[in-house]
């Protein structure tokens, strides 16, 4: 017997109990149900969320690959500083790929394994079936937190951004804020010393703090905050050879995903733009005070505000959030001029707290998070509008 | 004759639970969110407010023929402050360091919801005994939520307890420590009280769904 009938068999002696929701999902997420609708269906869509899910996590399969990558040829790079002078030809070699798969690897099934065992639980406790809701926010998870972040840590949050991020409100497509931002926002909150600081961007950096060959990862964030120089040129931060959380250096490739998400209408392209505008104009306005004399290089601030307002568009996790954070249609806003306001205040803030907050340089996941609250009401605002203005119309009319 | 009637006891033991101060009432918030940060500061302000309260709720209940109803909160007000203060002198005495890291709080059990709840529904139409009672109850009920979310917070958030570091040494890295434990620093924020208490509300309305409130 097939492995399929056995799981079908499985669903059939579990029906009607308490396990029957895990084992559905078994078998529906690996094969087509035995049973299938006959006749009268006339809604046919195969964009279903499971569909929905898959295209999300196919935009970000090159971010993970990459960041694989990318997680070896920063840690030899950081032990021998002349492998940056050819990265094309030391980048893709399989020294970096084997510490990516020792290293991110662990991250994804971690990030998986925890997350869907929670939502079984709640499935089981709570007698639905078992959402795909987690399908794409375990895949987000790995990429957004350091390399060295330790899977306990990993584990502990994935537990409590799955329950008290989603399954409070009443699980997926109820929660107020994006399941994997509250993920990294209580790593960030709970465990400060390994979410920043120059030694957690790079493999090995922790253990080998304060030994002959210390190696110091320092991201770009952290060096501008810090007034320092940075070593990377621009087509380095663009292409995402720098160090960084697992999968989000890479703009080019964050890009080519949102071109791949808005071509499929997954991700909405009003609030990508929209939150590049709005970081384009926040960092605007900072380079404007700087070059207004404003502020002297003396200033704590001066670092990131005098950054080129196109090269925050680059560095740190803006893009990343733009792309795969922002445009989250559960906690987003849902009206097109909302998306509008939405996006544009994500990247407004995010440069923001970024410039203002030198000690924690990444802001955009508590920009989205602040945003993904305040969406309801930019909805809310958008539809009143609406009724307004048409409301007038028909006064004027009648009158 | 019991000591305490069965209407009685039923005074003490619905605020533990199915009509609990902080989790069914909502009352009390603030300073559950404030000072739980570690359980000696929990322990200390419970006693305090069960002190307050239980007294408290005793001379109201005296006074309760004789307050002219138009100014009765003013006279509430002086009966609290009045035991708050002796409160806050007898921990600036005895307890100095405790007292600071109480702060401003101690002050503040005058503005805590419970107190003036308990007076205004329970004092001023029942007798002294009866009234000991309700309060000592309301008291012990805002208690158990305190020490809870002070265990949990002190635990996780210092790994410690009452001072002692019953999860071994962080910087000499013994016990837990020793295999990569760290503390959670979040436990230690606001935030994570309110969703602490929030988790036991969820606990406590899961077990009893009766506590459910209507939409």
């Amino acid at each position: 017997m097939s492995l399929k009938e056995n799981l079908h068999n499985l669903k059939e002696k579990y029906r009607g109990t308490k396990m029957a929701p895990a084992f559905n999902a078994i078998h529906t997420f690996l094969y087509l149900p035995n049973e299938v609708t006959h006749g009268g269906t006339h809604i046919k869509a195969a964009d279903d969320l499971k569909r929905t899910m898959n295209i999300v996590i196919m935009a970000l399969i090159p971010c993970l690959l990459f960041g694989m990558f990318n997680a070896g040829y920063q840690h030899y790079a950081a032990i021998d500083g002349s492998l940056r002078d050819n990265v094309i030809a030391n980048f893709f070699t399989w020294d970096n790929l084997w510490i990516g798969i020792i290293k991110v690897l662990p991250l994804v099934i971690v990030s998986y394994g925890v997350g869907l065992i929670v939502e079984f639980i709640f499935a089981v406790i709570k007698g639905h079936e078992v959402e795909e809701g987690y399908l794409v926010t375990g895949m987000l998870v790995p990429l957004i937190v350091p390399i060295d972040t330790p899977l306990w840590m990993l584990a502990v949050a994935v537990v409590f951004g799955v329950v008290i991020g989603k399954e409070v409100f009443g699980g997926t497509g109820m929660n107020i804020l994006n399941p994997a931002l509250t993920i990294r926002a209580f790593l960030f909150f709970a465990y400060p010393t390994w979410m920043s600081g120059d030694k957690v961007w790079v493999y090995d950096a922790v253990n080998r703090t304060g030994t002959a060959d210390a190696i110091s990862g320092e991201t770009i964030l952290g060096s501008y905050a810090q007034n320092q120089e940075v070593i990377y040129s621009n087509w380095d931060k663009f292409f995402g050879f720098i160090p960084g959380s697992v999968g989000e250096t890479s703009t080019f490739l964050i890009l080519l995903g949102a071109a791949f998400l808005i071509f499929t209408k997954i991700g909405s392209w009003r609030i990508i733009v929209s939150t590049f505008i709005g970081a384009s104009v926040m960092g605007l306005i900072f380079n404007g005070i700087v070059n207004a004399d404003i502020i002297t290089d003396s200033s704590k601030f001066y670092g990131l505000m005098s950054t080129n307002w196109w090269e925050h568009l680059m560095i740190g996790g803006l893009a990343f959030g733009a792309v795969y954070m922002a445009t989250d249609p559960v906690t987003g806003s849902q009206t097109n001029k909302g998306k509008w306001i939405y996006g544009f205040l994500i990247g407004f803030i995010s440069i923001m707290i970024r410039v203002f907050n030198p000690a924690y340089p990444e802001g955009v996941f508590l920009a989205i998070l602040l945003m993904n609250v305040f969406a309801p009401t930019i909805d809310h605002y958008v539809v009143q509008g609406n009724v307004k203005k048409r409301l007038k119309r028909v006064t004027v009319k009648t009158a | 004759m019991a000591l305490i009637s069965k209407k009685d006891a039923a005074l003490i033991k619905d605020p533990f639970l199915d009509n609990n101060p902080i989790t069914i009432q909502v009352l009390g918030i603030c300073s559950a969110l404030a000072i739980t940060a570690e359980l000696k500061a929990s322990i200390v302000m419970s006693v305090s407010v069960l002190f307050v309260l239980g007294l408290g709720n005793v001379v109201i209940s005296l006074m309760r023929n004789i307050i002219p109803s138009k100014i009765r909160i003013i006279v509430q007000l002086i009966v609290v402050a009045t035991l708050v203060i002796i409160v806050d002198l007898v921990l600036k005495a005895f307890a100095y360091e405790l007292s600071k890291t109480l702060s401003v709080f101690v002050g503040l059990i005058i503005t805590n919801c419970i107190i003036m709840g308990r007076f205004e529904a329970f004092a001023l139409g029942n007798g002294p005994w009866r009234s000991f009672l309700d309060g000592i109850g309301n008291a012990v009920g805002y208690a158990v939520i305190l020490i809870a979310v002070g265990f949990f917070r002190e635990l996780l958030g210092s790994g410690t307890l009452l001072g002692f570091k019953v999860l071994g040494d962080p910087i000499e890295k013994t016990g837990l420590y020793a295999i990569g434990y760290e503390n959670n620093g979040f436990m230690l924020l606001s935030p994570m009280a309110l969703i602490v208490v929030g988790i036991i509300i969820w606990i406590q309305r899961t077990k009893n769904t009766s506590l459910i409130e209507e939409n």
